[in-house]
């Protein structure tokens, strides 16, 4: 029995995964590569041009929101990085409070949020008004439908995932180490360099990993607080499923941009992995 | 799975039963997965195997009335009074159906993603009533035979109180499986604040708006705003017409007009000023009058889009007969006039109008005004002259339908 024990705490999750990502993701593949439309059905053909179609005609969306995952990740990390040193250096004994106050913004629904951001940066909404009003922007300024909207709004929504992974990483730091850094003659800004940041990567490392994979999937804030040019794979997948019906352009797209991802983290992980990470800790 | 591995199947294989050569080796060639796989596919159209003319009655022999009824509908498209609904409560006293009434369809091509794999299952997908705007998905609904014919024997108040004008509509002929619920006016809708008086659509590619124009994102809408710009009448619009469409709009893109290509929320941004002239639909802009807003809607000189939202049956309903029973219900004038006075779109039943006015005379105040500004709106109660200009969505079926999402979708999914 005792030996069976590790198989069974991972038999639920093991089940889970099993019945709802790797069933989907043959069905996915197999609807990929099937030849048709809704009208006369779908066959299987296992033919697989319509991946080089579906990317040659989906290129600049693709491409920008792989863009904007990364400007959105980067813009992340140096918004959260210092509010979770902050929290975790100088929080003392209210930590949790502002954690809590970090996280609140997940108590609204995601779609909610964003769209609040129409009625806050609308053109003649609270933030612009007096602004104009003032003439200290353009009377045709906006920000609504450009990129600048676009990409606050996908690090609005994710940047807690950020947050959170460096605190923790930070909050493990022994204070005494920094103390010893200093007892060796190292100024505060190299106590922060040479121990204080390589401690503090693996959060960001997984923060990068949170953040940076569901922004680059995201379609909520380009259909909201985009514009034309703003498009992201998203919801090209979403107008090829639900309004053209050609699920296997739909299946091929989502391949793609999971093949994509999962590429591009594992070369994320080889050139800064864990290890490599941890490595550079010890130096 | 190869044969040669399993004894069984080798004698089975081998033993001449129905089974050819071929079949043999395509068992022997593909690996488990493969076999899987070759089962999947997704179908589409069901062979016919009933003749169309027994249709109605192979579906509705047999079905009785339930007395309960499951309505799926749009927001903001029936009376309500606080969290009550006066028709539907009415309907409830004069037949025993109850009604179940939901609010579940926010735009057509979610709705329709949602129930259409229940549909081709032949599962019950919830609702046994459901609005459906004409185009795509209501000709995709109607060619995979999801609808329940209708049985004109129990529509009488339809066949009587109906305007003639939406009977036998293009996309659904005889009424076979739909009528309407409401018909809405696609049109220009602007702020007179920062907009002189509109009359064309070349309004949409005037300089003086740049980046201040709305347009739609579905791309029977855009399409026909592009045709009646060239003159061209989608009716009988072919491919060139619409590549000729496609450049203009996608010129008006280019040039920095176009702030967005908006679904339902087109509304909110003119009201709040981020855009100033806009696609719109009539009774949406109608509301908003009703509500104080100074905006204005007009079907400009060279044409707008007429469309109607449908009731149907789905066929795998539960209650159709209740439905059916509804359908015909709402056709009754005094009804229907509860109905226009709540949801400010087209009435398919023209005695409303006098109704209406019967009711303005009642009331007095503000109600009589909101009443009278009600049966004299030309976008309740279009003109003769407006309707002349009005048109509906081209025709599309199977592969032309390809070509037009081809031709107009890379404009708003740049």
């Amino acid at each position: 029995m005792k030996r069976l024990t590790p198989y069974l705490l991972i038999l639920p999750g093991g089940l889970w995964l099993l019945i709802f990502l790797v069933v989907p993701m043959v069905f996915m593949a197999s609807v990929s590569t099937q030849e048709g439309d809704i009208l006369n059905g779908f066959v299987q053909t296992f033919d697989f041009s319509v991946y080089g179609d579906a990317l040659t005609r989906y290129q600049t969306q693709f491409l920008r929101s792989v863009g904007y995952g990364l400007v959105g990740t980067a813009v992340s990390i140096a918004m959260a990085y210092p509010v979770a040193y902050w929290i975790a250096f100088r929080g003392g004994s209210r930590k949790s409070t502002y954690l809590l106050l970090v996280l609140l913004p997940f108590f609204v629904s995601f779609v909610l949020r964003t769209v609040s951001w129409k009625f806050l940066l609308a053109d003649d909404g609270l933030l612009l008004s007096p602004l104009k009003a003032m003439g200290l922007v353009a009377q045709d300024f906006h920000v609504l439908q450009t990129t600048v909207a676009v990409i606050g709004g996908l690090v609005y929504n994710y940047l807690p995932f950020m947050i959170l992974p460096i605190y923790v990483a930070l909050e493990r730091i022994d204070p005494r180490v920094v103390e010893a850094a200093q007892d060796l003659y190292a100024a505060r800004s190299q106590a922060f360099t040479k121990v204080v940041l390589p401690l503090s990567l693996p959060g960001v490392f997984a923060g990068v990993l949170m953040t940076f994979v569901p922004m680059t999937a995201d379609y909520v804030n380009a259909g909201i607080l985009g514009g034309p040019a703003n498009t992201m794979i998203g919801n090209i997948i979403q107008t090829e499923y639900l309004v053209n019906a050609d699920y296997p352009t739909a299946a091929a797209l989502s391949f793609t941009l999971m093949a994509v991802m999962l590429v591009g983290i594992f070369a994320y992980a080889r050139a800064l992995g864990t290890e490599n990470v941890l490595e550079a800790a010890a130096r | 799975m190869d044969p040669r591995s399993n004894p069984a199947l080798l004698r089975g294989l081998t033993q001449n039963r129905s089974v050819t050569r071929r079949d043999a080796l395509r068992l022997a060639g593909l690996s488990a997965a493969g076999l899987a796989l070759a089962g999947c596919g997704i179908q589409g159209k069901k062979p016919v195997t009933t003749p169309k003319k027994d249709a109605v009655a192979d579906f509705w022999t047999g079905k009785k009335r339930n007395g309960t009824m499951r309505f799926a509908n749009w927001p903001l498209y029936i009376d309500k009074d606080g969290k009550r609904y006066p028709s539907l409560e009415m309907f409830t006293a004069d037949t025993g159906i109850k009604v179940s009434y939901k609010e579940v369809i926010q735009e057509i091509p979610s709705f329709f993603g949602k129930i259409q794999p229940l549909l081709a299952a032949g599962n019950d997908i919830g609702h046994d009533l459901m609005v459906l705007t004409n185009g795509i998905h209501l000709g995709r609904a109607i060619q995979l035979d999801y609808l329940a014919p209708l049985d004109h024997s129990k529509l009488p108040n339809f066949a009587a109180n109906a305007a003639q004008k939406v009977k036998n509509p293009t996309w659904d002929p005889g009424n076979a499986h739909t009528i309407p619920w409401t018909v809405g006016l696609t049109g220009i809708a602007y702020n007179p604040k920062y907009v002189d008086e509109v009359k064309s659509v070349e309004d949409l590619w005037n300089p003086k708006y740049k980046g201040k124009v709305g347009m739609m994102t579905d791309s029977e809408e855009i399409a026909n705003v592009g045709l009646f710009s060239l003159g061209i009448d989608p009716d009988t619009s072919t491919e060139a017409d619409w590549r000729k469409a496609a450049e203009r709009l996608q010129a008006q893109r280019d040039a920095g007009l176009v702030r967005k290509y908006y679904e339902n929320d087109y509304v909110d941004a003119l009201a709040r000023g981020d855009v100033w002239i806009t696609m719109a639909w009539s009774g949406d802009i109608f509301q908003q009058v009703a509500e104080g807003k100074d905006l204005k809607f007009v079907v400009p000189q060279e044409g707008g889009t007429i469309w109607t939202d449908n009731m149907c049956i789905p066929r795998t309903a539960q209650n159709p007969v209740d439905a059916l029973t509804y359908m015909d219900y709402v056709y009754q004038p005094k009804i229907a006039t509860t109905l226009v006075e709540a949801i400010n779109y087209i009435t398919p039943v023209p005695a409303t109008k006098d109704l209406v006015l019967a009711d303005a005379a009642k009331q007095s105040g503000e109600d009589k005004a909101a009443l009278e500004q009600l049966a004299n709106s030309p976008m309740i109660y279009p003109s003769d002259a407006d309707m002349a200009r009005l048109r509906s969505y081209v025709t599309l079926d199977g592969a032309k339908e390809k070509t037009f999402e081809s031709i107009f979708q890379p404009i708003t999914q740049g």
